[in-house]
């Protein structure tokens, strides 16, 4: 299990005057499903990139199975299975020429590996004969993972593939990503979202071209080694405004419809918090105290 | 080896799905050599002709009726005003102004010699230098049939020193079609491959799905002739197209050997389409193509002596169409449809285009393999 698969050493690409990774590491074991994980901009699409042999690094050095990423691009192609994070496949081809011509091109047929794709092709299938460009959002991407799959490859890339899908969609995408997993296959994944995190084995938390914590979900979550509340009222913006103003509270955060507060002497008597409160004329106030998450975590760390 | 051929499986069904390709496959040339052909001739039919006759003797009427009996020629007004006659020119109405002066007739009698006035509309050089020539011509004629008149000797007449007679070769009737349509199968056949071949690579960089074709095992080279190589059968096709038309419905002349002609195609194509290849590399949206590839059109269809012989154009300029691609497939398509040339006669243009050809297409590759 241990067995590493992906290993990548001070990786640094520049594109004109941005440095868009700035020296990154990390290695993904055989069977992992590991997650980059950060905002827009933060260089997992740079990272993904060169690893799937499309761009070379400035600096730094990246190994799949052993094989370099700008040595030996050809045996690599052979192996990894990439998802972009645009639709790339070819819109006048039908479902099925699609994954014709992406099976032939390896070397290999629909049928062979039929297996892998069987449980994701099956939902699709229906509509093979129609073209992709005319599939709907989460077609498309079940279409573009059978595409990525097709030649069966020991390594799957995968670019934000749940941007701009649905919750429902999402959902199902992760719960066939953990099935590729049990199937031995090795998985990397770029999110923005934090709450997908948790579905990895381990995760990447990337911000402005730099890793700034590697491991499992729960033990980042554990080593957030503070108390964490969330609090609501009926006015969330000025509640997020008078809690900046008191002198006890360290980060305020706003998180759907909750706000996530620390406080700085780490222990915080929350009736008095709430009479407080009361005092600036808020009204329904609720607080808990809660178990941080990713987001959590990862705010802690941009902010150090 | 099998790669290729699923490749170029796909790139034909992509082809043929596309809703404007067949049309223009196949509209382009009957609509491009049917216009063209009819409308892009340099032959006066109908030169507005306004006469101030001021002589208004039995000659000068003779004359304007040798004018006017001219298929050539239509008499859009008479007057004796000279001012009237430039506003005809200025209007349009009329392309060239003859005029007789006072005792044409009576100098012509009395002192053998008179003197007429052509002005012609310049306006287009091109025009008005054949109207100059066909102007010239009927009136040299009526000088002849004048001597015949004025002399009462008929065998004077008859004796002429020098007797000229042209026969134009190749083209024995000046037919002017058969002179346009080889040119127009030029451009057609350049078209489609050029444009085409950049249009269609830069689609794939466009719509992003050269990103998931270089993730696969696909090689730089096979992707190129899988580009390539639809575009070089389409364009055969066309030029075999074109040339049936021309047979059946202009009855154009195919004097030389077909194969030839086509062998020829086929190493002009290596330049054009690589010259499209270079074209995809330098453009990142189909609008960047459009616009480098009109631009590098419009100066080798200009330069390539379509309408003008090149031998007329300054020498710096038909230096500069050592690098026109389009002047050599002119030249040649020409030489073999019409004169019947031979491999020895064309094997200048088919090895220079042969070198350029391969140097294009190395220059090509090498960008590619630099950007993508």
């Amino acid at each position: 299990m241990n067995e590493i698969a992906v290993e990548v050493k001070g990786l640094k690409k520049s594109y004109d005057k941005v440095d868009a990774v700035k020296g990154v590491s990390f290695s993904v074991s055989k069977g992992e499903l590991f997650g980059l994980i950060g905002p827009d901009g933060a260089g997992k699409t740079s990272i993904l990139r060169i690893l799937t042999t499309l761009i070379l690094p400035n600096e730094g050095s990246a190994n799949i199975l052993g094989y370099d990423v700008v040595k030996d691009y050809k045996k690599i192609r052979n192996n990894i299975g990439y998802m972009p994070q645009r639709f790339s496949l070819y819109q006048d081809l039908s479902v099925e020429e699609n994954l014709e011509f992406f099976a032939q091109v390896f070397g290999t047929t629909v049928k062979e590996n039929y297996d892998l794709i069987k449980d994701i092709y099956i939902q699709i299938e229906p509509f093979k004969n129609r073209l992709a460009g005319k599939l709907s959002g989460g077609m498309k991407q079940k279409l573009a993972l059978c595409c990525a799959l097709i030649h069966s490859p020991d390594i799957l890339i995968l670019d934000e593939p749940t941007t701009g899908v649905d919750a429902v969609s999402r959902k199902e995408f992760w719960e066939m990503l953990i099935r590729l997993k049990l199937k031995g296959i090795t998985i990397i994944v770029s999110t923005p979202y934090m709450d997908e995190a948790n579905l990895c084995d381990r995760v990447a938390l990337i911000q402005n071209g730099t890793i700034m914590k590697i491991d499992k979900p729960a033990s980042i979550t554990s080593e957030f080694g503070r108390m964490l509340w969330a609090i609501k009222s009926e006015n969330i913006y000025k509640l997020i405004q008078d809690l900046r103003q008191f002198e006890f509270i360290d980060t305020v955060y706003p998180f759907g419809e909750f706000i996530h507060i620390t406080s700085k002497s780490n222990n915080m008597d929350t009736n008095s918090l709430i009479s407080l409160l009361k005092g600036n004329n808020h009204s329904k106030i609720e607080i808990l105290e809660i178990q941080p998450n990713i987001e959590d975590c990862f705010m802690a760390l941009m902010n150090n | 080896m099998k790669k290729i051929l699923y490749i170029l499986q796909k790139e034909f069904t992509q082809i043929f799905r596309d809703k404007t390709m067949l049309p223009m496959i196949f509209g382009v040339p009957i609509i491009q050599l049917v216009v063209l052909v009819h409308a892009a001739t340099l032959e006066m039919k109908s030169i507005d002709m306004y006469v101030i006759d001021k002589d208004l003797s039995s000659l000068s009427t003779k004359l304007v009726n040798k004018f006017e009996g001219s298929p050539f020629y239509t008499i859009s007004g008479k007057s004796f005003s000279i001012t009237e006659a430039n506003k005809e020119i200025e209007n349009n109405k009329a392309d060239v102004i003859l005029h007789i002066p006072y005792g044409f007739e009576r100098d012509l009698i009395r002192e053998k010699s008179s003197e007429i006035q052509l002005q012609i509309d310049g306006i287009n050089g091109t025009a008005a230098s054949l109207i100059n020539a066909y102007s010239t011509s009927v009136i040299s004629d009526f000088n002849k049939d004048i001597v015949v008149e004025l002399t009462q000797m008929p065998q004077l007449a008859k004796i002429e020193p020098i007797a000229i007679q042209t026969s134009y070769w190749y083209n024995p009737e000046l037919n002017y079609k058969t002179y346009m349509l080889p040119g127009i199968l030029v451009i057609l056949v350049s078209i489609i491959s050029l444009f085409m071949t950049a249009m269609n690579i830069v689609r794939e960089k466009e719509m992003g799905t050269i990103e998931q074709i270089n993730v696969t095992p696909i090689r730089k080279h096979e992707f190129i002739i899988g580009k390539l190589v639809p575009f070089m059968i389409i364009a055969l096709f066309e030029l075999a197209f074109g040339l049936t038309i021309g047979k059946l419905f202009f009855h154009i002349p195919i004097v030389g050997n077909v194969g030839l002609l086509f062998g020829f195609t086929l190493v002009y194509l290596l330049v054009v389409l690589s010259l499209g290849l270079l074209i995809s590399t330098l453009a990142s949206t189909q609008q960047q193509v459009m616009f480098i590839s009109f631009f590098f059109m419009l100066v080798f269809i200009l330069m390539s002596g379509i309408f003008t012989p090149t031998e007329s154009m300054p020498l710096w300029a038909q230096k500069v169409n050592i690098i026109n691609p389009f002047y050599y497939f002119m030249r040649v398509i020409r030489m073999i449809l019409l004169k019947g040339s031979e491999f020895w006669d064309i094997s200048r243009e088919f090895f220079s285009l042969l070198i350029y050809g391969t140097l294009m297409l190395g220059l090509a590759v090498w960008r590619y393999r630099k950007v993508a």
